[in-house]
């Protein structure tokens, strides 16, 4: 089972590091990664998505917490997270096709970021089971590169993770 | 404290005296040089090893008879990474360790410098926490906060990486009397309602069972386990580390569990109807089958939450301080009696030490076993018996015994060879009226006796012995056992004559080729008032169990 993992940190040299090393000797599955400093420029955020049962998930958050420069750890149920993640594609495009592709673009809510003669680069920031499907509708056209940020994920209402 | 203008180097010097240090185990390089030279001007004695490994050692058994951390210094490159398994054996036995490394000058960081070596990256894995001090400004911070997170909750060492230029830097030191880590909080008292869960459960069993870590030495709760077993009737077994936490002797002493425990230990673990694991990791070579718990009501007390329900079902997790848990526990309990479980036991012990010592007589040579319990006859209770790794470890952990105030030190997680006699040179340091032997085989004790020069040098007086078969005998029963007994890389011929080798250092000492000959030289080796080498020779089919 995937769960989201959000770490604050102490934004101190070497804490990405210690928290990938973690979870490779640890034999934890990451799917992504995603970090940024918070308000408070001394602490950072750092988002995993990991695979594991509820025995792998709790030693995740135990061992997590051991590391002196994790401030906190929450992982939250996913029907009261709100998650995102951006994709950029750059597909093949020819003139005729721009129309076509304009229109996924309208459908999808995607901005379409960059153009050249023969490709287009188009912009979508959701959730991760509609950018798999944006991906799809795209790869007719010619798939060139796929670029994507990881998620990122906030709880819903008014509860705030804060260090 | 004033602020002094110094150098970092000096004002690591003042932090360790700040930290009541009084020995550095050490070996020199051009990189740890400005922190060495420092040290000459401070009454902290530094004592000059003969491989970066042996001072980690050397420094763990001085911190784990002290209970304080203690220090080891290296310099970058090899001498950094040789450090590591020292760093690695003190992680699994949760031991505070503070090893100094030098490092490269600030600006060859990352261009393969000579000497350089990521330590802080490599020894990641293996430390509590590391620094990799950048800005000498901090150095009083870091070295507050290092021995804060080295000695406090579930201890374990911390790395300080100072590079050359950074430990000539000047600076303003104030050395902090107290220190603040918003992320590090080791909780040290007990949930209540857990405790009187515990309490509850242990009024509901008729056949209860302690084991007990070695996180008991950690915190000192021998007293408050002997409370608890013998105010409420309760057999204790323990995991190697824990050998030692209640005097070996005492009728509630069932002896160590695990792959190559006491018949008897095993026998009260699947027999037991509740367990209360203290300050033990319930690791894979203690609790080799948890089939039988299904049953059983499983306790777990321990400082470090990540540890409880990891290796083992639990039914009700106790985060804490052992020993305050424990105080908190007897408070909820009375008087309780158990004589049908402790019977049962007792017999199954019986029958067992009759067929041991049935054994021991029977030996060629020397039984390795007869030596032990020998030994520990005549050592003083204030002692320290080291064991290294293979089959000398198990001779020792089960025959080994102890009163109060004894202790058994050995490298119980990582099974680190050579570890002994390093470990015994940091006791003796550290406790000068201690009685300390390191008990090493033949595979071990070549893998450390160039620290018979430590001891010399120092005036060190451990005593040594060697367990000789010309075998690493562990492997070898582990190959005849799970290879149809093809034995390769086990014989050890070519190995040396150790009275030689003591000899050549000046270290006086006496060959033992039979059982009848034991007494009288372990009676020699403890009257000696100097370094002294025991070489034992072992009967070549000694195994390290019986059955």
């Amino acid at each position: 089972m995937k769960h989201t993992i959000s770490i604050l940190v102490e934004n101190n040299a070497g804490v990405l590091a210690r928290i990938s090393g973690l979870f490779a000797r640890r034999g934890f599955n990451i799917y992504s990664l995603a970090v940024g400093v918070t308000d408070n420029e001394k602490v950072s955020r750092i988002t995993i998505v990991a695979d594991g049962d509820d025995y792998t998930l709790e030693q995740i958050e135990k061992q997590l917490n051991k590391l002196i420069d994790v401030i906190k750890v929450r992982t939250v149920k996913p029907d009261e997270l709100l998650q995102r993640e951006l994709v950029l594609v750059k597909v093949s495009c020819t003139a005729a096709q721009r129309h076509e592709l304009i229109s996924i673009a309208k459908i999808t809510q995607a901005k379409i970021s960059d153009i050249s003669i023969d490709s287009m680069t188009l912009e979508l920031s959701d959730c991760e089971s509609r950018l798999e499907n944006f991906q799809e509708l795209l790869r007719p056209y010619g798939i060139k590169e796929v670029v994507r940020t990881g998620t990122i994920a906030i709880q819903k209402g008014t509860a705030a993770l804060r260090a | 404290m004033a602020t002094e203008r110094m150098t970092v180097a000096a004002a690591m010097v003042k932090a360790l005296e700040q930290e009541g240090i009084k020995h550095i185990f050490g070996y020199p390089g051009a990189a740890i040089c400005p922190f060495f030279d420092e040290l000459i001007k401070s009454d902290i004695q530094n004592i000059l090893v003969r491989h970066e490994a042996n001072s980690g050692h050397a420094a763990a058994g001085y911190a784990r008879i002290t209970g304080k951390p203690a220090v080891c210094a290296a310099t970058s490159g090899p001498g950094a990474t040789n450090l590591i398994t020292a760093i690695a054996t003190a992680h699994m036995d949760s031991v505070p360790l503070i090893a100094i490394t030098g490092q490269v000058v600030s600006n060859q960081i990352g261009r393969d410098a000579f000497q350089e070596a990521d330590i802080t990256g490599a020894s990641e894995p293996f430390v509590k926490h590391s620094f990799l001090v950048k800005d000498g400004t901090t150095i009083a911070e870091v070295m507050k906060k290092a021995f804060y997170i080295s000695g406090t909750g579930r201890p374990g060492p911390v790395l300080i990486d100072v590079p050359m230029d950074i430990q000539k830097q000047e600076i303003d030191f104030e050395y902090p009397d107290t220190v603040e880590i918003r992320s590090y909080k080791p909780s040290f008292l007990g949930n209540k309602l857990q405790i009187k869960k515990a309490a509850e459960a242990l009024k509901n069993s008729s056949k209860p069972l302690i084991c007990a870590g070695g996180g008991i030495f950690t915190v000192n709760a021998s007293g408050e386990l002997l409370q608890l077993s013998e105010m409420c009737d309760i057999p204790v077994i323990s995991t190697m580390m824990g050998i030692g936490a209640i005097p070996t002797e005492h009728k509630n002493y069932y002896g160590m569990l695990g792959v190559f425990g006491v018949e008897t230990a095993k026998y009260a673990l699947k027999e037991c109807d509740l367990l209360i694991a203290l300050g033990a990791r319930m690791s894979d070579r203690s609790v080799t089958s948890l089939s039988p718990f299904h049953e059983t009501v499983v306790i777990h007390i321990d400082v470090d939450p990540a540890e409880i329900g990891k290796n083992s079902p639990v039914n009700i997790p106790i985060v804490g301080d052992v020993k305050k848990v424990l105080e908190q526990l007897l408070t909820e309990l009375n008087e309780m009696k158990h004589p049908r479980w402790q019977d049962m036991l007792y017999t199954h012990k019986s029958e067992r030490v009759k067929r041991n010592t049935d054994n021991e007589k029977s030996a060629e040579l020397v039984s390795p076993k007869y030596f032990v319990k020998t030994l520990c006859k005549y050592l003083p209770d204030k002692c320290a018996v080291c064991s290294d790794v293979g089959s000398n470890q198990i001779w020792a952990a089960n025959n080994v015994v102890l009163s109060g105030q004894g202790r058994f030190i050995t490298s119980g997680g990582m099974g680190t060879m050579g570890y002994a006699y390093p470990a015994a040179v940091g006791i003796k340091t550290a406790e000068p009226d201690r009685e300390v032997v390191a008990l090493s085989g033949d595979g071990s004790f070549q893998m450390s006796f160039m620290e018979l020069a430590t001891a010399v040098q120092h005036g060190i007086n451990v005593k040594g012995v060697v367990f000789v078969n010309n075998y690493l005998g562990m492997v070898r029963e582990y190959q005849d056992k799970n290879f149809e007994g093809r034995r390769t890389m086990v014989d050890l011929s070519g190995s040396p004559d150790f009275l030689k080798i003591a000899e050549a250092y000046g270290i006086k000492g006496e060959t033992v080729s039979g059982n009848d000959r034991v007494e009288c030289a372990v009676k020699k080796m403890i009257e000696a008032n100097e370094p002294y080498l025991l070489q034992v020779m072992v009967d070549r089919t000694e195994r390290s169990l019986i059955e």
